[in-house]
């Protein structure tokens, strides 16, 4: 019997304490749905009941039927013949109890049949159906297709499709990704044209990595104008599948194996615009990404979470000289270690869950007013200032939590050490799975390129001086001290980094910077989070313990002012 | 809305995860040491009536015989998606055997009337008699299919349905209504989110009296009130006592069982030396043997 929600304390504290009062209340409209919607919650305390009740039977869900199915469907996968792709039997079996349970439409409105949960629930869930099977979660979380077509499709189509994503009918593919386009989706190729005649568009080309490819609906990023070869000659579009829209081969991967990563050919497909011709790249697909990137983040959690339990479940019975390995120094560490990480990215993940939802939240005000004067300067100042916030914390979070999704993984099997290595344990698949995380969607390279200008406008000082506000003693006092020194470390090389005026530096030293800021963040949340409950005082002071030495590795580098890997690296890699 | 569909459910102690002293001294299963749960047939039984409902067109009516707390099990049937709710509820109904749950639930059957099928688990894991449905069909003089693993067709006049046996299964054929015990065949679906949201809220008459006398409330006017705006939310759980569906009190309860329980013996199950059979004509006669011997076979 295991319910991966109330069997997992750290997840409960966070929906107990992440104070989702605004939050809800920006959601639900001040409650004004539940006159309306028999579902919808009356209150704060009726919305948090709701969240509570759907995550512990979320969590039966995956502890209880979908984690047992795992290992076959990571053995088996799906099967592509004659151009059609068919999920596997124990695959389709999780697709039809997490439809039954009526969560494919999580964040959607109700209005369209959605539950019109906050992201951070919508991510808790994540994270307990990658714990269960990391590659279903690429299946689950491409509900943000259906969120992005809420967002920026026009009325018809949030009609047309909207409905049938939430009751699970429908499933989506964003196809973003070329052959030549991977990182830079600015030289998209697919061709977009439109008949001058009837106004029809149809879509040419190739299209590669497309998970769930096989997908009824799918987001497909195109170059509509003619001649341009860069991000404002792309448009989105919505296109459904149709014997033009060919799936050419299914990829076989690492991990990840119960989905289907498809190549796909476009043959004159019929599409429909979606949104604003040329905001296809600048506007729509950085709004799915950042989405999709809070999603990775969970489902690396997830995975994260899965590794570190195996581990610790394996050290605790594996007797070697005469005792369980987990009494030995070199492995306790290391258990301890990875659990911090777990602990640590969940908190990260759920600031950053928050922020998102209330910039959600404030832009839905601010740009769905129907009178732009009646907008109250307060929404708009909450605007930006979670806009700014979401946009360093985004790619902070999916970083740090795919990051050490793959070292807990690693450290995962090194815990059992030989037997981790065969397939007869969950151990290798963990970190088969975790490996993709910190790729897709965004590369850490390229997280820490979109992290970077907040790190150096010190775009979270303001929350530094929240949190060192707060009544420490003890042993948070001495934690929040050190972190008070970081803090001004971390202000110092930012300032030496700027100031050499040397974009190479500033590039090369931008991860250092980006992954001390994530030091010192994490160990406010987690000083604060041991306020709250004490017995988190331990792992408050593992983490800041930990983070000391790599943030110190870190600000040596960026303020060493050393040229040799920006002058030399060609002769070193050439040699 | 073609058929209507009764589905008898019991909450019942988990014997999968006992927390403590399993048996009181008298005998009696100490329910306070086993959470209580949805008895899991029941729930393969709800899921074919669920099945039924998609795909013929039904009303689903969940019972359940049990003490006032017992609306949970209701409460779960109707996240799943049942329409309605009973609770077959009174301290005469306490102590029921068999006979006496039959009984009350047949009178129960009889209130709701105009009924096409009713539904049953096949059994309760704290009893495992397998008894209540089939007796239950006899109280009604209705048709009963036992052990049925799925339902082939449906129509006005008669069901067919696969029912399991040793080494396979038979496809049998009933005429309307009748009742089906059903085995554990199907996958229950999970509760459904939305289901959870709305009718968490569903009570009984008891619950409502409850929440008001916390509240201070006393007025019996506001009750009356409540109850129709709950009934016309589709959140009310229907509470019968045993005058309410006019059982007799001598057929009921502790009074109307005859099962006696005459003696409660703890068996601990222990792995024990193990014997080894020679893999010959010679050995294999002398296990028969032995076995013959034992009263295990013949």
């Amino acid at each position: 019997m295991s319910n991966f929600f109330t069997d997992n304390e750290d997840l409960m504290f966070a929906l107990d304490n992440l104070e989702l009062e605004e939050v809800t209340a920006l959601k639900e409209d001040d409650y004004k749905y539940a006159a309306e919607f028999p579902h919808a919650p009356v209150d704060f305390n009726d919305a948090i009941d709701n969240y509570r009740r759907v995550l512990t039977e979320i969590g039966d869900v995956t502890g209880e039927r979908i984690e047992p199915r795992s290992r076959t469907v990571d053995a088996e996968g799906p099967h592509f013949e004659d151009g059609v792709v068919t999920y596997h039997p124990l695959t389709q079996a999780n697709l039809r109890d997490l439809r039954n349970a009526g969560v494919m439409g999580v964040m959607l409105p109700h209005k369209y049949g959605g539950l019109n949960f906050p992201n951070t629930i919508y991510t808790m869930m994540t994270e307990m159906v990658s714990r269960a099977d990391g590659s279903l979660q690429n299946l689950f979380g491409l509900q943000d297709i259906s969120e992005t077509i809420y967002e920026f499709g026009d009325e018809e189509q949030k009609d047309r499709y909207l409905p049938g994503f939430a009751s699970g009918e429908y499933d989506g593919s964003m196809d973003l990704t070329e052959p030549d386009s991977g990182s830079d989706l600015q030289s998209v190729r697919l061709k977009a044209t439109q008949d001058p005649k009837t106004g029809q568009w149809h879509l040419d080309g190739m299209k590669r990595f497309i998970t769930n490819g096989c997908a009824k609906v799918h987001l497909v990023l195109a170059r509509s104008e003619e001649g341009t070869s860069d991000g404002r000659g792309l448009s989105m579009f919505i296109c459904e599948s149709c014997p033009e829209l060919v799936v050419r081969r299914i990829e076989d991967k690492m991990g990840i194996h119960g989905v289907a990563t498809c190549e796909l050919q476009y043959n004159h497909v019929p599409a429909q615009l979606c949104g604003q011709r040329k905001r296809g790249l600048t506007k729509y697909v950085m709004s799915l990404m950042n989405g999709a990137r809070v999603a990775i983040a969970g489902q690396a959690l997830g995975i994260a979470e899965a590794a570190y339990r195996e581990a610790r479940k394996y050290a605790a019975e594996r007797e070697q000289f005469k005792q369980t390995i987990d009494k030995f120094p070199a492995i306790y560490d290391m258990l301890a270690r990875m659990k911090v990480k777990t602990v640590a990215a969940r908190t990260l993940l759920y600031h950053t869950t928050k922020v998102v939802d209330l910039r959600q939240g404030y832009t839905h005000i601010v740009e769905h007013a129907k009178d732009a004067a009646a907008i109250p300067q307060e929404a708009r100042a909450a605007q930006k200032k979670y806009s700014k916030l979401a946009a360093v914390l985004t790619p902070m979070s999916k970083a740090y939590c795919t990051e050490i999704a793959n070292q807990v993984a690693y450290d995962g099997i090194q815990i059992h050490g030989g037997t981790g290595f065969m397939r007869d344990f969950n151990a290798e698949r963990y970190y088969r799975d975790a490996r993709i995380t910190n790729i897709y969607e965004g590369t850490t390279q390229l997280q820490v390129v979109a992290a970077i200008g907040g790190v150096i406008q010190r775009v979270l000082e303001p929350t530094y001086d929240e949190l060192a506000a707060l009544p420490y003693d003890g042993a948070l006092d001495r934690m929040t001290s050190k972190l008070a020194d970081m803090r001004t470390k971390l202000g110092e090389a930012v300032e030496f980094v700027k100031a050499r005026k040397d974009s190479d530096y500033q590039n090369l030293m931008a991860r250092a910077l980006v992954e001390m800021e994530i030091y010192v963040l994490v160990g406010y949340l987690m000083t604060r989070d041991a306020l709250k409950d004490r017995r988190r005082e331990a792992l408050a002071e593992k983490f800041v313990i930990d983070a000391e030495p790599e943030f110190e590795a870190r600000r040596l580098l960026a303020m060493s002012g050393d040229n040799t890997t920006i002058d030399r690296h060609w002769e070193i890699t050439e040699y | 809305m073609g058929y209507t569909i009764l589905v008898f459910v019991k909450q019942v102690p988990d014997t999968q995860n006992i927390t403590g002293e399993a048996m009181k001294p008298d005998g009696t299963v100490n329910r306070a040491a086993l959470p209580a749960i949805f008895n899991p047939e029941d729930l393969n039984a709800l899921e074919l009536g669920l099945q039924l409902k998609e795909r013929f067109g039904a009303k689903l009516i969940v019972g359940t015989m049990g003490p006032p707390n017992a609306a949970e099990v209701l409460r779960e049937s109707l996240y799943r998606g049942a329409d309605s709710t009973i609770l077959l509820t009174d301290r005469a109904f306490a102590g029921a055997d068999t006979l006496a749950t039959s009984y009350a639930l047949s009178k129960c059957a009889e209130k709701i009337g105009n009924f096409d099928l009713i539904l049953c688990g096949r059994q309760a894991i704290d009893g495992d008699t397998a008894q209540v449905g089939p007796q239950l069909a006899e109280k009604l003089a209705l048709p009963q299919i036992a052990y049925v693993e799925d339902v082939e067709s449906l129509s006005k006049k008669k069901i067919r349905a696969r029912r399991s046996i040793e080494g396979g299964y038979e496809v049998v054929e009933g005429p309307l209504p009748c009742l089906l015990t059903v085995v554990e065949a199907n996958e229950p679906r999970p509760a459904n989110a939305k289901n959870i949201m709305r009718r968490k809220k569903s009570m009984t008459r008891s619950e409502l009296r409850k929440a008001h006398a916390d509240a201070n409330y006393t007025d019996a006017e506001m009750l009356v009130d409540e109850e129709e705006k709950l009934k016309a939310k589709g959140l009310w759980i229907e509470e019968l006592s045993a005058a309410d569906v006019g059982a007799e009190e001598s057929r009921i309860g502790l009074k109307g069982s005859p099962t006696k329980v005459k003696q409660i013996e703890s068996v601990v199950l222990r792995g024990a030396d193990f014997k080894r059979i020679d893999p010959s004509e010679d050995g294999i006669n002398a296990l028969m043997h032995e076995l013959i011997e034992d009263h295990t076979l013949g």
